[in-house]
């Protein structure tokens, strides 16, 4: 096994697709809430192997893109002080702020640099004792370890010019509140990695709430094709719960290990997402035993709120309530080049996934 | 951000394993998961070793989609 070709196999995607269709007769709308699945989606061309009853959409997954203005002009603030050294992870950088983007600041001169892991930006800090480096912690439930960890080593290894900036989120939360906003669906693919950490388990509350399905699935196109017809079976069968494809990472419990470091470190608060606003428990605060590594807490982040660009309905996009090329300003005005909103700047964004693959 | 890849681990040191991904050695660290050998399947997403892959569960599933056709009643072509 090598875990990727087995999952791209054509006659098990071949073999999928014919149950699918033999399964499927009800009309059955399917979310899935993860950017690596929009990608996957739209990169394999798995919902043009469907029949026209399945319809496929894409939720707030991108966790560049479901990072609100505010907390770009925060980070904008941030990389204009001097001293700074600002560490991200890659996209973070091109998405516009309201007056300016971190890309721009990086032209101006600020001292910005992405890195692939936390601990590459623990490593800056390390080597750069007189300046202060902060980490822009963004993602869900698979990538907030790796900031639960920095912290963690910063201050274990007394680090004291190490700070993050949570915007970690969580998912479940987001995924009751589209429901509650009108998002009118059958069942979530559920997403492989934040479930691979978080377990099974935490979407108990919503099937039960909502009485929805939630199917975690792989990112290969035989494990999305095998996630889609366990929700097509499910619905024909009039029943709902959480059931788990990707089965090789995702247990019912999750990784207890790094959900124990998360929980040592952060505790969940209010968040603001994109197109969703705010929602309660949906994000993670640094735990006052940590405080002197907030960057939240050491450093002036007020900014005046502002309004989302105008034209730009990634919000919209980010509920499923339209498709990307349903906006005026799609491929003509926003391209991957030159974005206008977050859901073009990200590889995994739904306007990005549906210009490179449409 | 939510990608992650399948790696096959060659060493461990410590906290840390190099980590072959299709041939390309990286670095990752072990923070997250215990009693990783050389040999296994990890997950790595943004340098950290998520999860170790299991090969028993992988090749149920691959089984169960091949035991599909019989299920609803089609033939192979």
């Amino acid at each position: 096994m090598r875990y990727l070709d087995e999952y791209r196999d054509k006659q098990l995607v071949d073999k999928l697709v014919r149950a699918i269709k033999h399964a499927s007769a009800q009309k059955i709308r399917i979310m899935e809430v993860c950017g690596g699945h929009t990608l996957a989606i739209r990169k394999f061309g798995i919902h043009r192997l469907l029949p026209s009853n399945i319809e496929l959409l894409s939720g707030p997954g991108c966790p560049v893109c479901v990072t609100d203005r505010i907390s770009i002009d925060r980070a904008v603030k941030l990389a204009r002080i001097q001293g700074t050294i600002i560490t991200t992870y890659g996209d973070l950088i091109r998405i516009p702020g309201s007056a300016s983007s971190l890309n721009q600041e990086r032209a101006q001169g600020a001292d910005i640099r992405i890195v692939y892991s936390t601990l590459d930006a623990l490593a800056i800090a390390r080597d750069n004792p007189g300046k202060k480096v902060i980490f822009l912690g963004i993602g869900f439930e698979a990538t907030t370890p790796s900031s639960a960890v920095a912290l963690w080593e910063a201050s274990r290894q007394k680090i004291r010019n190490f700070y993050l900036l949570s915007m970690h989120k969580v998912m479940p939360p987001a995924m009751a509140a589209l429901i509650d906003q009108g998002v009118d669906i059958d069942g979530y693919i559920g997403p492989g990695h934040v479930t691979t950490v978080a377990g099974a388990d935490m979407y108990r509350d919503l099937v039960d709430k909502y009485r929805i399905s939630v199917v975690v699935s792989g990112f290969e196109p035989v494990d999305l094709l095998q996630s889609i017809y366990m929700l097509v079976e499910m619905k024909n069968n009039g029943r709902y719960g959480t059931e788990i494809q990707y089965k090789r990472v995702v247990t019912a419990e999750g990784n207890v290990k790094a959900k124990e470091i998360v929980a040592g470190i952060f505790e969940p608060a209010t968040d603001s997402w994109r197109g969703l606003g705010p929602i309660q428990a949906s994000g993670l605060k640094i735990r006052s035993a940590y405080r002197s590594f907030d960057a939240n807490l050491n450093f002036d982040l007020r900014v005046d709120p502002v309004p989302e660009p105008g034209g730009c309905i990634c919000g919209e996009v980010l509920r499923g309530l339209k498709r990307p090329d349903q906006c005026d300003l799609f491929a003509r005005v926003c391209t991957p080049a030159n974005p206008v909103g977050a859901c073009m700047v990200s590889g995994e964004g739904a306007c990005q996934a549906f210009f490179n693959y449409q | 951000m939510c990608l992650s890849i399948p790696a096959k681990v060659l060493s461990v040191d410590g906290n840390m394993a190099k980590a072959s991904v299709g041939g390309a050695i990286v670095n990752t660290s072990l923070h997250l998961v215990d009693d990783v050998k050389p040999g296994d399947y990890i997950l790595i997403h943004t340098g950290f070793a998520l999860q170790k892959i299991s090969e028993e569960e992988a090749l149920e599933t691959i089984r169960l989609i091949e035991e599909l056709d019989k299920a609803s009643g089609e033939t192979d072509i």
